[in-house]
């Protein structure tokens, strides 16, 4: 239980994080960084076999992490500066002139622990899918995860990776759906339908595991599962709430790219308990 | 006129075949990935000697460029082999964010380029790909010009570090530039020493070029015939330096007027050394089916139109 607490304090302290740097910043997208703040907390501070001090791009040795959905960067920032890959200062120039942390992920400036660039969405599945193939030609036996929206699944690009992962036997590929149900025009259901996603995903012959992406104990298990060296790729759908942790941000797509005002920054970190130290 | 020999009509897609062949002997960290065209784009020979190292992809040219920006971040050298238009207008945005943005080292081999392709018609013939390339930063756009030349820009292209757009076509073309000529990629290559104009081409127009420099040195002119095999990054002195001499210019290729050698030559003398500039290429139009030689002649791809528009060029001056 300690460890869960561990990650519990981690994670508060990653939203407040999120909702501080998109304040300051006046913009980016709060909503989905606090929907899937836990699952990355436990992918980064439990899951991950890496070296934040010895970080390089090829990852070597060492486990790899695609953010595939890019508007996703603030969260990703935060882990990877709370796991100490860059100084957690450097959190504060988020989207602004001459940072290293741009609107979306991006390689031009070398930050540590970003393996290629994000934004344009449903590319990062193939990218990871080809890492793994290159980790198995390596004869690395490290694993590459890959983080997916579920508005992202609309893009055909996934299902030719989706097809093409299993076919060559990838089982060190963890891919990892954020299954909040919204998207920027509203929920999904309303948008394209893609309901189903377990069933599509077992139809492409891939191994699927549905896990509560706010419970940390759910989430390590399915990380648990998804080690299976079975010759299949690994799917987690992780159901989340957009905008979890705060309460007037969540289950609503409304936060997806506003940033909250002074007060409105405020009132959210009212809720949430600062633990490793503000940036 | 200096003389070239045609040691016999080759394709030059099989010239990248060869090549791939021989960089794959080279280093361990050249692979091969194609959409379900690995026939086509020449890559049978590697994959029967690298088995391990092909990597089919079907038919879905997104996912292949994101797999070979993926290989390259764990240090690979893929090459990913399609039609032109597959590997550029198909893909533009892929490329854009995980080859160029992304600063793979992904080698992009584009087969069956230009109008030359023949008789699939013009949803196969890409007469825009160079402007694509172009226009992306830090890629680099090579146009070789025949059968050797192809074998060793790829040679080229896997040693080079970073993202190389590497175009050649479909059908069988004068093969006369050394066997082993080491190539270099942002070098242009002076053919041939004239004072009268220059001729600056690429890809299957080379050879027109040469045959056009041969019938205006009848004619009392004489013609810089100047391969620019490397259209990005351009080799802006080999160019001034013999526009300075000739005072003005024609440029032939087998591509649109936007964004191709054409608009490149004209950047760099506009900028550096204003002077007439006359262009052979394929105008702003589709292909259409037909045989290459059918299709060269009329969309005036060819020697002939090169003579007029060299000139015109010297009307010009």
């Amino acid at each position: 239980m300690s460890d869960i607490i561990k990650l519990q304090e981690i994670a508060s302290q990653v939203r407040r994080d999120i909702v501080r740097m998109v304040c300051k910043a006046k913009s980016g997208h709060p909503g989905g960084s606090l929907g899937i703040t836990d699952v990355m907390t436990a992918l980064y501070f439990d899951e991950m076999q890496h070296n934040p001090q010895n970080w390089e791009r090829s990852g070597k040795g060492q486990d790899m992490f695609v953010l595939s959905a890019g508007h996703l960067a603030p969260v990703y920032y935060s882990v990877l500066a709370r796991s100490g890959y860059f100084p957690k200062e450097e959190l504060g120039t988020l989207r602004r002139f001459g940072s290293r942390l741009q609107g979306h992920p991006c390689v031009t400036d070398h930050l540590p622990g970003v393996f290629k660039p994000s934004g344009s969405l449903g590319q990062g599945l193939s990218v990871a899918a080809g890492m793994a193939l290159g980790k198995k030609l390596e004869n690395d036996a490290h694993r590459v995860y890959v983080l997916c929206g579920d508005g992202e699944s609309e893009e055909g690009q996934i299902w030719e990776a989706a097809m093409w992962a299993p076919h060559h036997k990838l089982d060190n590929l963890i891919a990892f759906t954020d299954w909040n149900g919204q998207q920027i025009d509203g929920p999904t259901e309303t948008i394209t339908g893609i309901n189903d996603l377990s069933d599509k995903w077992l139809a492409f012959g891939w191994d699927v595991i549905e896990a509560d992406g706010h419970d940390f104990e759910s989430i390590l298990q399915a990380f648990e599962l998804a080690h299976a060296a079975n010759g299949k790729p690994k799917m987690i759908l992780f159901k989340t709430e957009m905008g979890h942790g705060v309460d007037f941000m969540a289950g609503t797509h409304k936060w997806h790219g506003k940033a909250p005002s002074e007060d409105e920054c405020n009132r959210a970190l009212a809720q949430l308990k600062e633990t490793l130290g503000d940036f | 006129m200096k003389k070239y020999t045609d040691s016999g009509k080759k394709d030059t897609r099989s010239g990248f075949g060869a090549g791939l062949l021989e960089a794959g002997r080279r280093d361990s960290r050249v692979l091969a990935l194609t959409a379900d065209l690995k026939g086509s784009v020449k890559m049978d020979a590697f994959a029967a000697e690298f088995p391990e190292r092909f990597v089919q992809c079907g038919i879905a040219e997104s996912n292949m460029v994101g797999v070979a920006a993926g290989l390259a971040i764990t240090g690979k050298v893929p090459f990913i082999g399609s039609f032109a238009e597959f590997v550029t207008g198909r893909v533009y945005d892929q490329l854009r964010q995980e080859v160029a943005y992304g600063h793979t080292n992904v080698k992009i081999a584009s087969s069956h380029a230009g109008i030359t392709l023949g008789e699939d018609g013009a949803t196969h013939q890409t007469m825009e790909d160079i402007a694509l390339m172009r226009a992306l930063p830090g890629m680099a756009v090579v146009v070789p010009c025949d059968y050797n030349q192809t074998k060793n820009a790829t040679i080229a292209a896997a040693a080079y570090e970073g993202p190389v757009y590497l175009r050649f076509g479909r059908p069988s073309v004068p093969n006369f530039t050394p066997e082993d000529e080491a190539f270099e990629i942002g070098k242009a290559y002076l053919l041939n020493e004239g004072c009268d104009i220059t001729i600056a081409a690429c890809g299957h127009l080379v050879w027109e070029a040469l045959q056009a420099a041969e019938a205006l040195e009848a004619e009392g002119i004489r013609a810089d015939v100047i391969n620019f095999a490397t259209i990005k990054p351009l080799d802006e002195q080999a160019l001034l330096a013999s526009v300075k001499k000739t005072g003005c210019c024609v440029v032939a290729e087998e591509h649109n007027m936007a964004g191709g050698l054409g608009e490149a030559v004209s950047g760099v003398l506009a900028a550096g050394h204003p002077a007439p500039v006359e262009f052979v290429n394929g105008a702003d139009r589709f292909g259409q089916s037909g045989t290459p030689a059918e299709l060269m002649q009329a969309y005036s791809l060819n020697a002939d139109a090169i003579v007029k528009a060299a000139h015109k060029a010297i009307g010009r001056k």
